[in-house]
């Protein structure tokens, strides 16, 4: 599998990604930088890190989302390019058009820095097909604006065509208000767009990859992916 | 030319940051607040005097940039 990891200014996540993609794939991502307005030839995966682009100036990914690469982001994910967008990826894949709806500020306005439980909706995405379907997954977090909200008919969307792919759920998989950290609707996580090429997610399955710094729940992702990509070749 | 655009939130949409500066005034003693709501000022000086090609123009950087119009509104004010 061969990533490019997109970067902008005040990205600070992108090395952790770049470190995981290259432990479980074994190929060392490209690092992509925003001013560029084409995608690496043959990359089999974008992945849009977190951090903080442009210091969150104007709204979370806003700027970001208008940079020159990601007309080419727009153009790979429309011929079907999966594209994997984490935190701040996933303010700016919002931003940028290519999922629908918008994190706001965290309904108690903190920000949440922990590990948090997800449940995983679907295995039969190329991003989930490393998990059973209702399996829960503990990874951190780490975000001052996950809120995830969208109008009534895009929330009805998404959970009509199985679009919410990581929920928020206490430890045993209960929707529980207390365990949904940010006030997100539904406690959205993560969602994939129509197509099911592009996943955004809050929590950071990036940094639960290693046994050697704690759970491993986060292989799940990576390494599905992998297959998924080897079983396409 | 000096323009102004005012972005809302649109109603209905959760104002965490709203609520808390409504809190923070109620704990200053300002009786007589019933609700905040937060938005954002852009002052913008735009080339030229033609109105309408300045109100055209804000308009498409409010609905490119300066907004975003899943949650928030928008208000175009030119100012002479």
């Amino acid at each position: 599998m061969k990533a490019a990891v997109l970067v902008f200014p005040g990205i600070n996540r992108e090395r952790d990604m770049a470190r995981t993609l290259r432990l479980i794939s074994g190929h060392e991502p490209a690092m992509v930088w925003h001013t560029d307005t084409d995608l690496p030839s043959g990359i089999d995966l974008v992945v849009i890190p977190g951090g903080f682009s442009y210091g969150d100036y104007l709204r979370c990914g806003a700027i970001a989302a208008r940079s020159p690469i990601m007309d080419a982001v727009r153009g790979y994910a429309a011929h079907g390019g999966l594209v994997l967008a984490v935190c701040n990826g996933f303010q700016i894949a919002c931003e940028a058009g290519l999922l629908p709806g918008v994190l706001m500020r965290n309904e108690r306005l903190k920000f949440i820095c922990r590990d948090i439980f997800l449940k995983v909706e679907r295995s039969d995405t190329a991003f989930t097909r490393g998990y059973n379907a209702g399996q829960v997954i503990r990874v951190p977090t780490a975000h001052g604006e996950g809120n995830y909200i969208a109008d009534a008919d895009t929330i009805a969307r998404l959970e009509g065509e199985g679009r919410v792919i990581f929920r928020y759920v206490a430890p045993d998989g209960a929707r529980d208000a207390a365990f949904n950290v940010n006030g997100s609707t539904n406690a959205i996580a993560g969602i994939i767009n129509d197509r099911g090429n592009v996943l955004g997610m809050m929590p950071h399955p990036e940094n639960h990859v290693e046994a050697a710094i704690g759970p491993t729940d986060g292989r799940g992702l990576f390494a599905g992916l992998v297959e998924a990509l080897d079983r396409a070749a | 030319m000096k323009a102004r655009v005012t972005v809302t939130l649109k109603s209905g949409i959760l104002d965490p940051q709203g609520k808390a500066i409504e809190g923070a005034l109620r704990s200053l003693g300002l009786a007589g607040v019933s609700s905040v709501r937060q938005g954002k000022v852009f002052d913008i000086e735009i080339e030229g005097d033609d109105r309408a090609q300045a109100e055209e123009l804000l308009k498409q950087a409010a609905d490119k940039l300066l907004a975003n119009t899943v949650i928030e509104n928008y208000r175009v004010d030119l100012l002479g």
